[in-house]
């Protein structure tokens, strides 16, 4: 490459200091004196995934991306400098116009669960009183929601200090299964000291590992196919399959990747447990690369994530002291490590190949597959990606064998699945269940349907999954159920809404939200979100739709289905739909 | 001597298109596949001489086994596969994606596309209501020197421009794709104009553009006045005068002055780029009018 193009604006000391921390000292130009010492163009490559932490870095030294900071960035790093505003436009958690308002941002959460708990008069308050709010899509804190005391979830943006969230401030409370011993992947949560390696030992913990390292890379990877373990993200793909082809991969440098970028809206299982047993998300993500030859570890977790993050950089800190990380992790002869990288605001990026993107510094786009990331992953490389949930999973698979995880759960549906239950229910929280309980059964372990009117529809698996109505609460959560009667279990979002609440705001909302997260690349979701979501504001100014508008439902719905790049677009307009078949719109026919 | 020669690898595959059975050299793409068999496929962010983004999605196909369409563009043509290029859900997706562009764009520069939307009846104003305007691009064209203008009312967002600034020709990174969804715009950083960017004013994004969103401003004043002719233009192809490497170039002339200066994609030393030279560097003919930097 040519050498870059730089302006004048340079960055000032403050920047400049953040943004060199941030590097580490991992720089592809160094300054020796009077002397410019650039290295070539594979450093500049290797180098580029350092791209989001450094805008990070700038982000909080200022509250802004400035073009003195970008420039200090790009020179550092090699990057140009377009393509860096690319990146840094892509994100909602960075600004490149300097605030008018210097200081702290709170984002305040505007999707379903918070939305029906009255964020907008929270919104109004906040602003009263002259707090900088953002609107925020799906924070991932929905148990929080709460309409009787108006509480919403909400995330702080520090500037010159550290993100945080206020209610992490308190002791998690909102656990409902302490002590019920048939938990498997929440047996820990609220019994650890999530900060201690050695309370974690204390409960069983790292003994996975040790006896993943007794069995070997292959019964590992045999155990995980043979339990029947699928994907907890929404696409339910065989874990053990996916395990198997990333180790029979030989000669390139192998990764496994963390989907901690949980976004989908009602959905916070993964936080909860990242929160409450970050040493579980290390060591499940050590048997993955164990068991599939990686020695690259990533944790690309959101980064309205503030404590989850803390506590699992503490962990890998303690694993690493512990010898259970490094060049022979717990003595297995087999070298592995872990980096996280925190996400800055994107939906999109917990699509698997949207997250490659934005981790390797460029902007979240999806790819088109073929090639799958088993073969062409991070860095084109091969790379195992897992959500917490799954990798949790496979704690208990070596340690119980494949037969003794099957026995729960169904033939199709092995195991346990942990379900978000927000909404109009009396406990919301994250629930561990047995595959084949029934949602019924499900919402009455939340405590049943709250607030004054009578359930009206669940929205499950998020807004990429379906509104059903009550006649689907004697329906057993399991992947064969979801899918014969037409519905999913996405992400595990148990959503309620009661017969008091206006679903033409909803489904506004959740159209905006799709509007909003799509990452513009293909034609059919760039703008096919766009005219669904004039469509619903139609729909709420005029309280009907007329027949050709309605048509143009099913016109949008059928090419984003069938022409967009990645799963986003495929699921954007399942949830409108979905609501209009169960006649769930007035003015609208199903 | 005994000649030894190796088994032949599979250099060919068949499949079937629309019926048909085709037979195309491995590592073919399926729409390189269908011209083959004499069916014409729209595209928008493909060129020859650009790598694929796949981004347009107006070329996608059914691909037998496949639950979503397929971009003909990017998919190589596999053994076996069976592809419908004429079915109702590649119709439906074609026609939705054109109606989509139409509805947001202005697309009265680019005939081919005017075309498809007339071939699969798209009705690009079914979007707007009464008083529920559908949204739009909505920018004033970038006039910010007298070479080229950007008109992003006319992107269609199809990166070619972005490609061929970057990896795919320049090298130059000047531009590149900011903000996000329908949001997204083709920019240099922080929105600075071209003379303070990387531009080299190659223009070499004029050359890939499809809509005329980024055109010479030749071009663009002709328009203007309502005089662009294409019918009386002629194009005389030379080779540039400038340096030895033996650039070809199109001299696309109206009134016997130049408007526009173009390469053929399929040219073996240019595959249809030029530097600002032999874009740009005619004025010895025929000076330009006066720079009209920053407006």
């Amino acid at each position: 490459m040519a050498d870059l193009y730089i302006s004048e604006e340079t960055a000032d000391d403050i920047e400049r200091a953040a943004v060199d921390a941030s590097l580490g000292g991992r720089f592809v130009v160094v300054r020796e004196s009077e002397r410019l010492i650039r290295a070539g163009t594979s450093k500049r490559h290797g180098h580029r995934h350092l791209l989001l932490p450094a805008l990070h870095a700038l982000q909080n030294a200022k509250g802004w991306i400035s073009p003195g900071g970008l420039n200090h960035v790009c020179e550092t790093l090699q990057v140009p400098p377009a393509e860096a505003y690319g990146v840094a436009t892509f994100y909602d958690l960075f600004r490149t116009d300097e605030p008018s308002q210097v200081g702290d941002v709170t984002h305040v959460c505007v999707d379903a669960a918070c939305q029906i708990a009255g964020s907008a008069a929270r919104i109004a308050d906040l602003k009263a009183q002259g707090v900088n709010v953002h609107e925020s899509p799906c924070l991932g804190q929905c148990e929080r929601a709460n309409d009787v005391t108006g509480e919403v979830a909400e995330f702080v943006q520090g500037v010159g200090g550290p993100d945080r969230v206020e209610a992490d401030e308190q002791p998690y409370a909102l656990f409902h299964q302490q002590g019920d011993e048939s938990l498997r992947l929440l047996k820990r949560i609220g019994q650890v000291d999530p900060t201690s390696l050695a309370s974690y030992r204390e409960h069983g913990g790292y003994d996975a590992l040790a006896a993943a390292i007794a069995m070997g890379a292959e019964a590992v990877c045999t155990a995980v196919a043979d339990s029947g373990l699928s994907g907890r993200g929404g696409a339910a793909f065989p874990t053990g399959i996916k395990w198997r082809a990333v180790a029979a991969e030989r000669g390139r440098p192998k990764h496994v990747v963390a989907n901690c970028d949980e976004s989908e809206p009602g959905t916070f299982k993964d936080r909860v447990v990242m929160e409450n047993d970050p040493f579980a998300v290390i060591e499940s993500l050590t048997v993955a690369g164990f068991a599939t030859g990686a020695e690259n570890g990533w944790i690309y977790i959101r980064g309205e994530y503030p404590l989850a993050t803390a506590r699992l950089q503490n962990a890998i800190n303690q694993a690493l002291e512990a010898g259970l990380l490094g060049d022979d992790a717990a003595g297995s002869g087999h070298r592995f490590n872990i980096e996280i990288r925190r996400g800055a605001g994107a939906y999109i990026c917990g699509e698997e190949t949207a997250l490659f993107a934005s981790l390797e510094g460029f902007r979240g786009e999806p790819r088109s597959k073929p090639p799958f990331p088993t073969t062409h992953g991070l860095f084109q490389e091969p790379t195992a990606i897992n959500n917490p949930e799954t990798l949790l999973n496979a704690l208990e698979i070596v340690q119980i064998g494949a037969d003794g995880y099957r026995s729960r759960g169904t033939e199709r549906s092995p195991g346990t699945k942990l379900l978000c239950l927000s909404g109009r229910v009396a406990k919301p929280g994250v629930y561990e269940v047995e595959f084949g309980t029934t949602l019924g059964e499900v919402i009455e372990l939340a405590g049943g349907i709250t607030g004054s009117g009578e359930l009206n529809s669940i929205l499950m698996g998020g807004a990429a999954g379906s509104f059903v109505d009550a006649s689907y609460l004697d329906m057993p959560i399991t992947l064969e159920d979801a899918r014969e009667r037409g519905t999913t279990l996405g992400s595990g979002v148990v959503l309620a809404f009661t017969d008091e609440i206006d679903m033409v705001d909803i489904l506004v909302r959740i159209s905006q939200f799709f509007r909003d997260e799509s990452c513009g690349q293909c034609v059919p979701c760039r703008v096919g979100c766009v005219r669904q979501n004039e469509t619903m504001v139609v729909l709420q100014e005029k309280g009907s739709l007329t027949p050709d508008r309605r048509q143009l439902v099913d016109d949008i719905a059928q090419v984003m289905v069938d022409a967009s790049i990645c799963g986003f677009g495929h699921t954007a307009t399942n949830a409108i739909n979905s609501a209009i078949e169960l006649g769930l719109v007035p003015g609208v026919p199903s | 001597m005994t000649a030894t020669f190796e088994t032949p690898v599979e250099t060919s595959v068949s499949l079937t298109i629309d019926g048909e059975a085709v037979e195309v050299p491995a590592g073919t793409s399926i729409h390189k596949a269908c011209e083959s068999a004499g069916i014409d496929t729209p595209t928008l962010c493909w060129a020859e001489n650009l790598t694929p983004v796949n981004v347009c999605r107006v070329c996608v196909v059914e691909v037998e086994g496949q639950r979503a369409l397929v971009p003909s563009c990017a998919r190589p043509a596999e053994e076996g596969m069976v592809v419908e290029t004429d079915s109702d859900r590649v119709k439906h997706s074609r026609k939705m994606v054109l109606e989509f562009l139409g509805s947001g764009v202005n697309l009265d520069q680019a005939p081919e596309l005017e075309k498809w939307i007339e071939h699969y009846g798209s009705d690009t104003g079914r979007y707007d209501q009464y008083d529920l305007p559908a949204l739009k691009m909505g920018e004033a064209p970038k006039i910010q020197d007298n070479l080229y203008i950007r008109d992003y009312d006319r992107c269609v967002l199809c990166y070619k421009c972005v490609e061929a600034c970057g990896d795919d020709a320049q090298h130059t990174y000047a531009i590149a794709i900011s903000g996000r969804g329908f949001d997204a715009r083709i920019s240099t950083e922080f929105d600075v104009t071209l003379p303070d960017s990387a531009c080299v004013y190659c223009g070499n994004c004029i050359g890939v553009c499809p809509t005329g969103a980024i055109q010479f401003k030749t071009e663009y004043d002709l328009r203007e006045a309502d005089d662009w002719r294409p019918d009386d233009q002629d194009v005389t192809r030379t080779v540039c005068s400038y340096c030895g490497v033996g650039c070809n170039l199109e001299l696309h002339t109206q009134d016997d002055k130049i408007v526009k200066v173009t390469s053929p994609a399929d040219h073996s030393v240019t595959s249809g780029m030029l530097c600002i030279k032999g874009r740009f560097g005619w004025q010895y003919v025929q000076p330009l009018d006066p720079p009209t930097r920053k407006q």
